[in-house]
């Protein structure tokens, strides 16, 4: 199972996370209590030792890095306080900035529909963010029934709210792009 | 009257409108106000963090920069918000040399250092339980609701208030005062699964299904949220656990000010119960609340 080693892996992790992956003892308490364990490929608690194995490439092109929704149940009951959903957290940075093709097609779609959204207008709004992501995905008519609910309780508004400021929203994105 | 900042977040003005509108409400029959931080920003929810830390950071770093220049503390009602706000607060006030990178890229100084505070915690302090218990016109008698705090209003690290994370008591102890009979049960703050409501709906429908039997198992005939997203996906979600597991649920899902609302005699209660998508009324209705 163990495929090319990545020396400099850990120490990146560290750096970037400011977590300490080795220091897990395996105990499987993140895993068991994920919510999400059932859908993932690999287990947070092997997330872990793979990070100390220098399994980059298997760490960056798993489903898990997706899967996980970051509710930190995993870094709340860590026995080492290792923050498990932040190691993830930088996981999913590091392959998006490496260009690896994600194994999970739609999610990461979503979160730059998302991000588009914001750069956009300052905040979320329901008809930019499902629009685009829809449009994106391609996966138009599987919420449509709900849009239609949505819209006839006024859960969606077709005139957005909108910072005043843009431009500064605009600069915080063009600084913080990696 | 006490006055705090306030940092309403996206849900408020769109799909959750019920939940922004009866906070203000409730504050106001509470005795304080909650003055809206002007030109406030989004705060990045998930997608900022899952995909880049500065951004995370610093997008709650210019809301924290006017929450600075305001003064008060900040109250915050999304459970998302709040941790995101928490977080960046936390990480700009240890580290000085990120405090500053996020400085010159807001043009302000995010170095906000009053308390951030969920309305739930501003309520039992600024008025306490047994104080609260004296103002209610109408006890929520008949309704048996489970808390669902959710994940993220107890889940950040290093930053946890009073209340356990595993098993938070603050909204079991408010719903009880205004007179409703809160079930016990142990989901309390297990994730629905939100920010993956569009992109894998099968994954959130197992999740969300979950719910909904346990809170049914605990003989609960509604579920009282502290945050527009579990909310959101609970509704929208519910039905296709009924289609895809066959079960019946048509539980109710409130938000805690709607029910200090309506235990408070505000008027307009009326509007948020209408703004549903799974219709709470024939509930308050047959317990006579409404």
């Amino acid at each position: 199972m163990i495929n090319a080693f990545s020396p400099a892996l850990e120490g990146e992790v560290e750096e970037r996370s400011g977590e300490k992956p080795r220091l897990c003892y395996q105990c499987g308490k993140c895993s068991t209590g994920c919510l999400f364990n059932f859908a993932m490929d690999i287990l947070p608690h092997q997330m872990m030792k793979l990070v100390h194995y220098g399994q980059k490439k298997r760490l960056l092109g798993s489903h898990t890095i997706w899967i996980c929704a970051a509710c930190e149940t995993c870094t709340a009951r860590c026995p080492n306080d290792i923050d498990v959903a932040g190691v993830i957290d930088t996981l999913r940075a590091m392959a998006l900035e490496e260009g690896v093709k994600p194994a999970e097609r739609n999610i990461p779609l979503f979160h730059a529909c998302f991000l588009g959204n914001i750069q956009a207008t300052g905040r979320i709004s329901e008809p930019i963010l499902m629009g685009s992501y829809k449009t994106f995905s391609g996966d138009l008519v599987s919420d449509i029934g709900l849009a239609v609910e949505m819209l006839k309780k006024g859960k969606i508004k077709l005139i957005p709210s909108v910072v005043k400021d843009r431009r500064k929203v605009r600069r915080i994105f063009k600084e913080t792009k990696r | 009257m006490k006055s705090y900042g306030y940092y309403p977040g996206c849900s408020q003005l769109s799909s959750a409108e019920e939940y922004g509108v009866s906070a203000q409400e409730v504050a106001q029959a509470l005795g304080f106000s909650l003055d809206t931080l002007e030109d406030w920003n989004c705060c990045g929810a998930s997608s900022a963090h899952m995909t880049n830390h500065l951004l995370a950071v610093s997008l709650p770093g210019r809301d924290l920069a006017k929450a600075k220049e305001k003064g008060d503390d900040l109250v915050v009602v999304c459970a998302a918000c709040y941790h995101n706000l928490k977080k960046a607060q936390m990480e700009i006030l240890e580290d000085a040399k990120l405090a500053a990178r996020v400085e010159a890229i807001v043009g302000s100084d995010p170095r906000f250092a009053g308390r951030i505070v969920h309305l739930l915690d501003v309520i039992a302090e600024e008025v306490g339980l047994e104080d609260l218990k004296d103002k209610i016109l109408r006890p929520l008698e008949g309704l048996k609701p489970v808390s669902y705090y959710g994940c993220l209003m107890v889940r950040p690290r290093g930053m946890i208030t009073g209340d356990d994370p595993d098993n938070p008591r603050l909204m079991d102890d408010l719903l009880t005062a205004l007179g409703a009979e809160v079930k016990n049960w142990s989901y309390k703050t297990d994730c629905c699964g939100g920010s993956l409501s569009l992109t894998r709906t099968d994954i959130v429908v197992t999740l969300v299904n979950r719910i909904f039997e346990a809170a049914e198992e605990a003989d609960a005939n509604c579920i009282v949220v502290a945050c527009p997203m579990c909310l959101a996906n609970l509704e929208m979600r519910q039905k296709e656990g009924k289609i895809t597991f066959g079960l019946e649920h048509d539980l109710p899902v409130f938000f805690f000010t709607e029910l200090l609302g309506l235990a408070l005699d505000i008027p307009g209660a009326e509007e948020w119960f209408a703004r549903h998508l799974i219709d709470p009324r024939p509930l308050l209705y047959a317990a006579g609340l409404a």
